[in-house]
């Protein structure tokens, strides 16, 4: 057998061990769920500003989300938002909910492998690569916008 | 009131639906869906985009992701306003550090307490 033969005998395999994500039901479901997290979010965003007034809107907003991460990595925690994240896919990954999942998962998951090398290194396993990212590109807009 | 709650469920909606459109046309893996929102949601902000968005919708802009990627944007745009070439070093990490520190934290103090059951599918 060649390799050419047998990468694409591999691949087969792979598409067909490929877990299938129905397509319809889920763009719904992530609707759904997508919309319901930014709806609590905003809820918590108006409930902070009618509890203390002298809190400003920006402020507020860090708060809110502060609240959404606790939320999400505590749920986490309880082993209940990967059950969301089964059926509402996109709708539990993109809203900052699904940011604090990447963090808090991969930190219980490594455990095992001790404080220093399992939670500390592997809870960045998703969120390195987007603080990286964010950090550049923020770099990068700052440096233009000081030149224009 | 009302109006904005819906406008908030529409718009939130939407962004997180986009995310499962890529999803089941690439299967592209959540960390590139984080990466690629949050450089979405910068560019959209330094082009002036983000904040009518923002304006509309509230927290239906803020909460995903891309919201992360307005704030890191926001940040070093008025930093780089107020402190110049010192603005473009710290200005993102500084605006979106409540959420990064609550991020770390709570995800320590979280897989100190629970450990994590096998997963069943």
């Amino acid at each position: 057998m060649n390799d050419i033969e047998r990468d694409k005998k591999y691949n087969d395999y792979v598409q067909a061990k490929i877990p299938k994500t129905k397509n319809f039901p889920t763009l719904i479901y992530s609707y759904l769920v997508g919309g319901i997290i930014c709806l609590l979010g905003q809820g918590i965003h108006d409930a902070i500003l009618a509890i203390w007034p002298q809190v400003t809107q920006e402020q507020a907003n860090v708060w809110m989300l502060i609240v959404l991460i606790f939320i999400a990595s505590f749920l986490t925690g309880l082993g209940l938002y990967d059950k969301i994240g089964i059926f509402a896919g996109g709708g539990s990954i993109v809203p900052i909910t699904g940011f604090s999942n990447s963090i808090t998962s991969p930190a219980m998951e490594y455990k095992k492998e001790g404080i220093i090398f399992g939670i500390c290194v592997k809870m960045f396993s998703v969120a390195g690569p987007v603080i990286v990212n964010g950090v550049v590109i923020s770099f990068i807009i700052g440096l233009i916008y000081l030149f224009i | 009131m009302w109006l904005l709650y819906l406008k908030v469920f529409l718009v939130g909606g939407l962004i997180c639906m986009l995310g499962q459109i890529l999803i089941i046309k690439t299967n592209i893996t959540s960390a590139r869906i984080l990466v690629l929102f949050v450089t979405i949601g910068a560019i959209l902000e330094a082009l002036g985009l983000y904040d009518p968005i923002v304006e509309f919708a509230g927290a239906g802009a803020t909460v995903p992701i891309t919201g992360f990627g307005r704030s890191l944007a926001k940040g070093a745009i008025d930093a780089v306003k107020q402190q110049g070439l010192l603005g473009v070093f710290t200005g993102g990490l500084t605006a979106t550090a409540g959420g990064i520190a609550a991020a770390v934290i709570f995800a320590y103090i979280f897989s100190l307490l629970f450990s994590s059951k096998t997963k069943k599918y």
